[in-house]
């Protein structure tokens, strides 16, 4: 009723600068709350959007999530060995053209098939491990952003190159080979091949850049002797959302471990659940404060008009329309608290999305620090003020209804 | 006296009230008194002797251990919280030894608080209806003044004003004139017997000036929370009623 939020509105104004400290309060609480929520989810679509755009979404190697039997244990039925070295499967991923059209038919998206081996590559005194992963450069560049990356050369340029490599950058300065040179390249320690640089990329990703050496599959199922061998299929979908479904049909299918970018990534998506709770849980705390500095405030208001009260009751007023005064006070600072509080928020986050940073290693153009503008964070942080509000006004609203008139009228007399 | 067949408008029985302290204090004990419309009650008594405490129960505001309050005849005992404060609203007009006006309104937006509860006049009504209120109670120039411009005189009037704002039947008031001088006293006084005499309201007044008193339609005396005296003034008139 508007006579109730007229009382109430006297009693905000006659305590004003309280009530601008609570109204403070809450302000910087949901004002906190956005930019946080901004910032955060912001990092974290930012991540997961740069996770979608380089990662396999489901990868398949020649592994088996249970481990097969080694033929020793087949042949002694021991229930322990020691001192066995598991026998590496040479011959990778079974049947693999049969595999790979079976995959094509049904995932929808690009696929891969490629063979990763170990390997050591010499150039003058040099000496560097590397993982060689032998491609089909026209079907690796659908799968794999590494075209981009290429600071020297086309990464489809491999095609038809059987001797020739891209290198990642720094594997190249600490080779302190140059494009054009020949290094000389050596897989399961007998086979050496010389092949030469025809292109070299960076990804910003350190190990990738030290470690990772393309060439055309062909050359590497030669130099690890291992023709026509495949152990790692790399699939990218139309909609990375299914790619665990994707996964957990290849499994069952193959019966080689498929790997989901989500599953590969599992570990960061928990430390961003526990980031989410540590925001939540200080927001909340946040906006606590604020609601005790609203109870404390409205609390003094009740005393203060303790007779105005016990005047409206005797007047004729019900203890339902004094709550209701007390907790509109409280509500009423959440309230505007909240909406100072998205003013603020919105500035926090505009200030914060143009803040730049230049990554290490990075030679591109500095970014700027991922925000994100959600009318959920917004609404939630709102929802949480003003609960928060309303529990702390209707506290002393329910004490100071529930007042006996009687008693304050002849104290006062 | 009253009108044939109608109960009288304010009636207690056996009114008992004890406070549960540690030492149990009695209030009032044993009160049964009847008010018809058209009186005015004058009770008087020494100090502490229960004259505030008779009058929150018979205005509802306070609730009796034993006994009961009948407004219209309708027993109010079992009325809800909601119920108690509608009957307030309605029937009943509180003024007390201070004026207790809300400080942030004005004397005319004091006295429409009551109306704009009730909600049973339009707003043009209402602002109208308080200004006729005022201009009565001869504070025509006083409407827009806030509580603190006004004089103690001035307030108390202004709260009798608001005492009046529903229209209520039963006016009941505590000791109205008591922090009052002479002259206020006497306009406050003139006011409620108007009420009475002009506009056929009921008073209850509790009162400490005998002269006062002695002017009135009635007087209850009070010792110690009982009745000891209840007379009649045979030289009080109210043309209102005819008697
Ligand atoms: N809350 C209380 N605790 C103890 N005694 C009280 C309380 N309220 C009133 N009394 C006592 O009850 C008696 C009646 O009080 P009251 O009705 O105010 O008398 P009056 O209005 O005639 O002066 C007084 O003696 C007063 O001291
Ligand atoms: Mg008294």
């Amino acid at each position: 009723m508007k006579l109730l939020l007229e009382i109430a509105f006297t009693h905000i104004l006659g305590r004003g600068r309280q009530t601008l400290v609570s109204i403070v309060g809450v302000a910087m609480g949901v004002g906190f709350a956005i930019a946080m929520a901004a910032l955060m989810e912001g990092g974290q679509v930012d991540f997961i959007d740069s996770l979608v755009d380089t990662m396999p979404h489901v990868q398949i190697t020649d592994e088996r999530r249970t481990a097969q039997l080694q033929p020793a244990e087949v042949v002694f039925e021991a229930t322990e060995f020691r001192g066995l070295r598991p026998r590496d499967d040479p011959r990778g991923i079974l049947n693999p053209t049969a595999a790979t059209a079976s995959l094509r038919s049904w995932a929808p998206g690009d696929l891969a098939a490629n063979l990763s081996v170990s390997a050591v590559v010499r150039f003058g005194g040099a000496e560097r491990g590397v993982s060689v992963l032998g491609v089909e450069p026209r079907d690796l560049v659908r799968v794999s952003p590494i075209e981009e990356d290429m600071t020297v050369g086309r990464f489809e340029d491999l095609g038809g190159q059987s001797s020739g490599v891209i290198v990642g950058r720094s594997l190249a300065e600490r080779l302190g080979a140059d494009p054009g040179d020949s290094v000389t390249i050596t897989a399961a320690e007998t086979i050496s091949r010389r092949f030469k640089i025809i292109g070299v990329f960076e990804t910003g990703v350190v190990g990738t850049d030290e470690r990772q050496v393309y060439m055309l599959l062909k050359s590497a199922q030669v130099l690890s002797g291992r023709p026509n061998a495949v152990n790692d299929i790399r699939i990218r979908l139309n909609d990375p959302d299914i790619a665990p479904a994707v996964a957990a049909r290849a499994e069952e299918m193959l019966g080689y471990k498929a790997v989901s970018w989500q599953e590969a990534n599992e570990a960061i998506f928990e430390a961003f659940e526990v980031r989410n709770i540590i925001m939540y849980t200080v927001v909340g705390a946040i906006l606590l404060v604020a609601g005790f500095g609203i109870y404390n405030i409205v609390s003094i208001i009740t005393h203060e008009k303790s007779r105005d009260i016990a005047i409206l009751k005797s007047l004729g007023f019900t203890q339902e329309d004094i709550r209701r005064i007390f907790l509109t006070e409280g509500v009423l600072m959440g309230g505007v608290g909240s909406v100072i509080g998205w003013v603020l928020g919105f500035w926090l986050t505009v200030a914060l999305g143009a803040v730049t940073l230049e990554l290490p290693g990075q030679t591109t153009e500095p970014v700027n620090l991922p925000v994100i503008y959600s009318w959920l964070h917004y609404a939630i942080a709102t929802m949480f003020a003003l609960s928060s509000a309303a529990v702390a006004g209707y506290l002393p609203a329910r004490k100071a209804a529930a007042q006996n008139p009687v008693e304050i009228i002849r104290g006062a007399t | 006296m009253s009108d044939a067949g109608r109960p009288p408008l304010l009636q207690a029985r056996d009114l008992t009230r004890v406070l549960e302290e540690t030492v149990p204090v009695t209030l009032c004990e044993d009160v049964s008194l009847s008010v018809d419309r058209g009186e005015l009650v004058a009770v008087t008594g020494p100090s502490g002797s229960g004259k505030s405490s008779l009058l929150y129960l018979l205005g509802l505001l306070d609730m009796p251990t034993h006994g009961e309050v009948l407004l219209n005849g309708r027993p109010t005992h079992e009325l809800s919280e909601e119920e108690r404060a509608r009957a307030r609203l309605e029937t009943i007009g509180f003024v007390f030894q201070f004026h207790f006006l809300l400080a942030e309104f004005t004397a005319l937006e004091n006295i429409m608080i009551p109306m704009r509860r009730l909600h049973r006049l339009s707003p043009n009504e209402q602002t109208a209806r308080a200004e006729e209120i005022l201009a009565s109670l001869g504070l025509r120039d006083h409407m827009q003044k806030r509580p603190d411009q006004l004089s103690g005189g001035q307030r108390q009037r202004v709260a009798v004003a608001r005492a009046l704002a529903n229209d209520p039947p039963l006016v009941l008031a505590d000791e109205p004139t008591g922090s009052l001088d002479t002259h206020s006293s006497e306009q406050v006084f003139e006011i409620l017997y108007d009420l009475v005499t002009a506009q056929g309201r009921t008073v209850v007044a509790v009162t400490h000036d005998i002269e006062m008193a002695d002017r009135m339609g009635r007087r209850i005396r009070l010792i110690d929370g009982r009745v000891v005296d209840d007379a009649k003034n045979p030289a009080f008139k109210n043309p209102a009623f005819n008697c």
